[in-house]
């Protein structure tokens, strides 16, 4: 077999399947952003696998010329998991949306994440159920008017930042479908990470669910509401800087920047191992309205479960010796008859 | 050792129940009788009966927990029908069991436990030894609590774990009553607490003082022998159904040259193969304990996508949240096994009892046409074959099996004649490396004889492709929703499944072929349908069995061995499920014996009911 390049083109990701979401879908941008990041990530595509559960995002691995698993809703991180502990070789990559995520498979992604498996779970967040053609999602607003509320929602939203951080993530981030390079930053970041990764996407669904995130993309509003996390730096954000993030008794605030002294501004550090400021961040808005956080919350190293699950392997071989038949079958005891 | 002017009388069989509270630790009282009796070289069988809850109130019917063993100097197939001797710790495990006693069976109570509180505990009026309903029986009273804090007065232990020992007590006296050497029991005890060499000394001077009471109390003036059992010779080990199926499952993995994923949820009676896979990952064991059952089933299609032999395994509730994942290893056409580890249902029904409720749901649970092989172990020391042959199944055709054993299989326990192992057949995979066709890699053109798919493996260059639930196309594997193409594709994977006939063993016929009356079974009733044919056959009643290990397909001879018969009889523990089966696939005139009790078939039961509908 020939030695297969590490950089690819982007088509060289592109699988022959023709790409069927929506014209103008949000999904096309992030696909493109994927695939150009892919080309360049330097793994080979034969060791890449994709994993999804149900869903428009579902439909991400039939457009990835990798490996890919196209499952049932909500079980995607589960899926994943298996192939992640089964062969610690792969780069695996979880697409999913917000109500495969978060509704029917919220039990899988918190175990996920909380096991530091080592996936990467991308959750496109369009906050509406798009394949079922428009019902309320999980991350949907209170007063939501959808075709299973048409009086509005009478659910609290989830906020997945919190929840993934409450779950104990060790890689928590968000980015916006429209923000490519911010996505192709993330996605770095996420590949690079041991253990789990967390991605939440802003993706419009232009048909149900259309410019949800418009104060995140428009220009007359972006700049006001766009708080950019980057580690190592100050947290200010509006038009010049006018606006700043503090945390005071622990909670993040939002204050003008000319209030406070400079020192009181907080400085971003992802690798906080006390998840508590990543919490309260996340708390700044609560959907993509006013200001919101993007970003990388929080990138904290810890023991992944493929790598310990391994390691006991390992050592079970190193202390007793690779597994013989002969001896399993007589280590209960035996008598002889004859 | 001496004996006292006590007669020993030689008895070709025994049955023997330990009954106490779920604390007063009868389970291993029987299993140190049993260890030691399969070492002395009897053939055996039991049969644990435990409450589903872990400690149920004391000295109530509702905790009892027992176990039977029967001890035999020929070839048997069950624990016993009715006890011979029943070991009674306290009024309510008398209560719970004495109507099972074999007419002048042995009674030895534990005298200490039946106070008044007790007795009024368990649901009697008046002590049962004073009121005449023990007639019948030799009873015999022994004063386990006194003499076990006697006999450990010497130790410097708290009550409570005095009074743990008194189960030593009654396996000393029940050793000294059939002429079991203590050696065995004793090397067990130090070494299980080697690290407690008091409890130890404690735990040996009970077991001792058991024994030496049996040798000097008057009462027990005959003692019993079973000696050893002519067994086919070989090497054997006693095994039960649950370790059985794990290291069945090992060997299929090690003798396929993959490694083994194992997906799990705790739940009973299905969690010791867990316990036990977890204990060998010197063999490259995986095991996942899944935060849910669909988790458990979901990682293992995982795995299988990259090439393990997976494996998820679970008891009836969690095969039902199971269902749309194992549909999916069907339609992606990827090898998983499923076991399902029969309880009685519906609901968390009895989860400690066995029933063989779930072989429809085997069959047919699932959404969408989606036949599947179902394989099911007959025995404790079958498992480790039906195991096996459950993943030769899924990995030759590249199909989701599911493996059925119950709670009578998984907890009971028999000697298994060890095969040997490099006599195993190798198991066949359809992995593939290279290309498949000079335009490219078609994940679902099939094998010509099998009509598997090839198995791609991440990590193989060139061979990338995408697999999922929705339909697919023959060949390129990629989405379809062409009408034709699902058509074929619904019966491709049909007949993926029913060509499988060909390639399992044959129906076989045991007793007198030339019978009218075939008794057809499948699962764990195994052991009490021969037993009961050859009963019937001694008596010079002509009837024969055959027994299923394959549910789907059915072994291609099938028919022929129906059409022999005149009358075909389905024992089954549940409401005639198999009946159905092969009365819709031979259209026969079959008839059912049904039982959902929680409980499973006597051979003497059996031997009755047969013979009642032979004779109508």
């Amino acid at each position: 077999m020939s030695k297969v390049p590490v950089t690819y083109k982007r088509t060289d990701m592109q699988s022959d399947q023709e790409v069927k979401w929506c014209p103008g879908c949000g999904d096309y941008t992030i696909l493109a952003s994927v695939q150009n990041f892919m080309a360049e990530m330097g793994i080979s595509k034969e060791k890449i696998v994709f994993v999804s559960g149900i869903g428009c995002a579902a439909r991400f691995p039939y457009y990835m010329n990798t490996y890919g698993v196209h499952s049932i809703h909500g079980r995607a991180p589960a899926v994943a998991t298996g192939v992640s502990v089964s062969n610690p070789d792969l780069s695996v990559w979880v697409v999913s949306g917000d109500g495969d995520s978060l509704s029917i498979g919220g039990n899988h992604l918190i175990h996920a994440l909380r096991k530091n498996v080592n996936i990467k779970i991308l959750m496109f967040n369009n906050q509406i159920y798009g394949l079922t053609k428009g019902q309320y999602s999980p991350t949907s607003e209170e007063g939501k008017k959808t075709k299973s509320s048409p009086f509005g929602s009478v659910e609290m939203p989830l906020n997945p930042m919190s929840l993934a951080i409450g779950a104990e993530a060790s890689f928590v981030a968000r980015s916006i479908d429209m923000d490519r390079d911010l996505t192709a930053g993330i996605l770095e970041e996420a590949k690079n990470h041991k253990g789990s990764a967390f991605v939440e996407i802003y993706q419009n669904c232009n048909v149900f669910n259309d410019k949800a995130f418009e104060q995140l993309t428009n220009k007359e509003t972006k700049v006001a509401n766009r708080i950019n996390l980057v580690h190592g730096e100050k947290t200010v954000f509006g038009e010049d800087g006018h606006k700043a993030v503090v945390i005071r008794n622990g909670i993040a605030q939002i204050v003008d920047t000319k209030d406070v002294d400079e020192s009181e501004i907080y400085v971003h550090n992802i690798h906080e191992e006390n998840p508590s400021i990543a919490f309260s961040l996340s708390r700044l808005s609560h959907g993509p309205y006013g200001p919101t956080p993007l970003g990388v919350f929080r990138k904290v190293q810890r023991d992944t479960f493929t790598e310990e699950v391994h390691g006991q392997i390992d050592m079970a071989k190193e202390q007793k010796g690779e597994g013989e038949l002969d001896k399993l079958i007589r280590s209960l005891g035996t008598w002889d008859v004859s | 050792m001496e004996m006292e002017n006590k007669t020993v009388e030689s008895i070709p069989a025994i049955t023997i129940r330990f009954a106490g509270d779920s604390g007063d630790g009868m389970q291993l009282v029987g299993t140190r009788f049993t260890d030691t009796s399969a070492i002395f070289g009897n053939d055996l069988a039991t049969l644990p009966a435990f409450p589903a809850e872990i400690r149920a109130p004391q000295g109530t019917i509702a905790g009892v927990s027992s176990f039977q063993v029967q001890i035999a100097d020929f070839d048997i197939l069950t624990p016993g029908d009715n006890p011979d001797v029943l070991v009674a710790m306290n009024p309510a495990a008398l209560k719970a069991h004495l109507h099972d006693l074999a007419p002048n069976g042995m009674l030895i109570l534990n005298e200490d436990a039946f106070e008044e509180k007790n007795i009024t505990k368990a649901g009697y009026k008046v002590d049962p030894r004073e009121s005449g309903e023990l007639d019948g029986y030799r009873v015999f009273g022994v004063p386990m609590e006194k003499l076990t804090k006697e006999a450990l007065e010497e130790f410097d232990l708290p009550g409570r774990a005095v009074l743990r020992s008194k189960n030593m007590i009654a396996l000393g006296l029940i050793s000294w009553t059939f002429n079991r050497p203590l050696e065995d029991t004793e090397n067990w005890i130090n070494d299980k607490f080697s690290k407690l060499p008091d409890i130890a000394k404690a735990n040996i001077k009970a077991l001792k003082t058991g024994y030496n009471f049996g040798i000097t109390v008057e009462a027990f003036h005959h003692t019993y022998v079973v000696e050893k059992a002519s067994l086919p010779p070989g090497e054997y080990t006693n095994i039960n159904g649950n370790i059985g199926l794990s290291w069945g499952l090992i060997a299929a993995a090690k003798k396929a040259d993959l490694d083994l994923f194992y997906g799990s949820y705790p739940i009973t009676p299905a969690s010791d193969i867990l316990h036990e896979l977890s204990k060998h990952k010197n063999f490259n064991v995986i095991t996942f304990q899944a935060e849910d059952e669909i988790a458990a089933a979901a990682a293992s299609v995982g795995a299988s996508f990259t090439g393990k032999l997976a494996v998820t395994g679970t008891s009836g509730p969690g095969l039902a949240l199971k269902s749309e994942t194992i549909s999916l290893a069907l339609s992606a056409e990827l090898p998983l096994v499923i076991v399902n580890v029969q309880r009685g249902g519906p609901s968390t029904g009895l989860p400690t009892k066995p029933e063989q409720s779930d072989l429809m749901f085997a069959l047919y649970g699932r959404h969408g046409e989606s036949p599947l092989p179902v394989v099911a172990a007959k025995s404790p020391s079958h498992a480790f074959y039906a195991a096996y042959e459950a993943a030769r199944i899924a990995l030759k055709y590249m199909t989701p099996v599911i493996l059925l054993s119950d709670n009578y299989v998984a907890t009971g326990s028999e000697p298994w004649n060890l095969p040997n192992i490099k006599e195993l057949n190798n198991l066949e995979t359809n992995i593939i490396t290279k290309l498949n066709t000079e335009d490219g890699f078609l994940p679902f053109l099939r094998n010509v004889d099998t009509f598997a798919r090839p198995w791609a493996l991440p990590g193989t260059p060139g061979l990338e492709y995408r697999v999922g639930g929705l339909e697919k196309e023959e060949g390129t594997g990629n989405v379809s929703y062409d009408a034709a193409n699902h058509q074929y594709m619904t019966d491709m994977r049909a007949w993926k499944i029913s060509n499988i006939a060909n390639d399992i063993d044959k129906l076989e016929i045991h007793g007198d072929e030339s019978a009218d009356t075939l008794v057809l079974g499948w699962g764990s009733t195994y052991g009490g349908i021969t037993q009961a044919v050859n009963r019937l056959n001694e008596k010079g009643v002509k009837v024969a069995s055959a027994h299923f290990v394959h549910l789907n397909p059915f072994p291609d001879n099938t028919l022929e061995v129906i059409s022999k018969f005149k009358q075909v009889i389905v024992p089954e523990l549940n409401t005639g499920q198999l009946l159905k089966l092969v009365r819709e696939a031979f259209l026969v005139d079959a008839r059912g014996i049904n039982k959902v009790s929680g409980e499973t078939f006597t051979a003497q039961e059996l031997t009755d009911k047969i013979e009642e509908i032979i004779n109508e």
